[in-house]
């Protein structure tokens, strides 16, 4: 997807000042931003905040955007460095160097292979089930969280995974197994429980 | 995963789930899996992992009508609201 000229909105005249055309682009993107936000803080109350910083800080740099990414990608890379601020605020233990170094570390093999995908819809929907993968996300550090989000919630291409991330295609696909690996072992214990539920 | 194929197929498990592996290394994958039941399971609930998440996040999140109102008028912007 590339905003830099479409129908609902002129980049030119974004650029140009108009601000008229600068709410136009706010309309368009800013539900994209809002849960981003949401998905990688957990609340209204800080998401909101991202929002806001996110388009004061594109309002004043829109002019000097060369246009090597597409408008949502510049977006996301402005919202996702608000997001790690806004968590390091939060948790000021948490240090640049947990976000850096992940991709050096190794994956971590399967260890639980129970088949849960016969288990009936209801209840791999259910509301306990929801609760059970927000907390299993929570659990995974920002670095990995932020991918999985971005990748596999968002829909946003590895190339631009990495380019919001500033990380290479590689350091992304390997975050991104990672993710999902300790996601499906969380799942898998969960799940593996109702299966021995069932089963007695 | 005790294998050197468990192993290898490892490092290309989210190529091969997302379709971007080719089709030599993808039949070498269905290959394995056919005769290792364990690589079959973790494939199996590693997509259906992704997928619940995917399936958890299709009600589409609209920023609030309060929220849209602060933000335009934090960027000075109030009297495109209504435009």
């Amino acid at each position: 997807m590339d905003n830099h000229d479409n129908n609902e909105y002129s980049l030119k005249e974004v650029q140009a000042g108009n601000r008229s055309e600068f709410a136009k682009l706010i309309d368009v993107h800013s539900d994209q931003i809002f849960r981003l936000a949401i998905k990688i803080l957990g609340n209204e109350q800080d998401a909101e905040d991202v929002l806001q910083n996110t388009f004061l800080k594109a309002f004043q740099k829109i002019g000097s955007f060369e246009g090597r990414s597409n408008v949502s990608t510049w977006l996301y890379r402005i919202a996702t460095n608000e997001a790690l601020m806004t968590i390091r605020k939060r948790r000021p233990e948490i240090n640049i160097s947990e976000f850096t170094n992940e991709e050096n570390e190794e994956i971590e093999s399967p260890i639980q292979f129970i088949d849960w995908c016969c288990l009936p819809e209801n209840e791999l929907l259910s509301e306990e089930t929801r609760e059970v993968m927000d907390e299993a996300i929570n659990q995974l550090s920002e670095a990995l969280k932020i991918v999985f989000i971005l990748r596999d919630i968002e829909g946003v291409s590895i190339q631009e995974t990495g380019q919001i991330l500033n990380l290479s295609e590689t350091a992304v696909k390997t975050r991104l197994l990672r993710a999902r690996l300790k996601l499906r072992e969380k799942l898998t214990t969960y799940f593996g429980e109702r299966l021995t539920d069932r089963s007695e | 995963m005790k294998h050197e194929n468990c192993q290898s197929m490892l490092l290309l498990l989210s190529d091969f789930i997302d379709g971007e592996l080719n089709s030599e290394f993808c039949e070498a994958i269905e290959d394995h899996l056919a005769e290792c039941p364990d690589c079959s399971i973790v494939v199996d609930t590693l997509k259906r992992t992704i997928s619940l998440y995917k399936e958890s996040s299709i009600k589409p999140v609209r920023v609030p009508e309060d929220v849209r109102e602060r933000l335009y008028k934090c960027l000075d912007l109030e009297e495109f609201i209504d435009q």
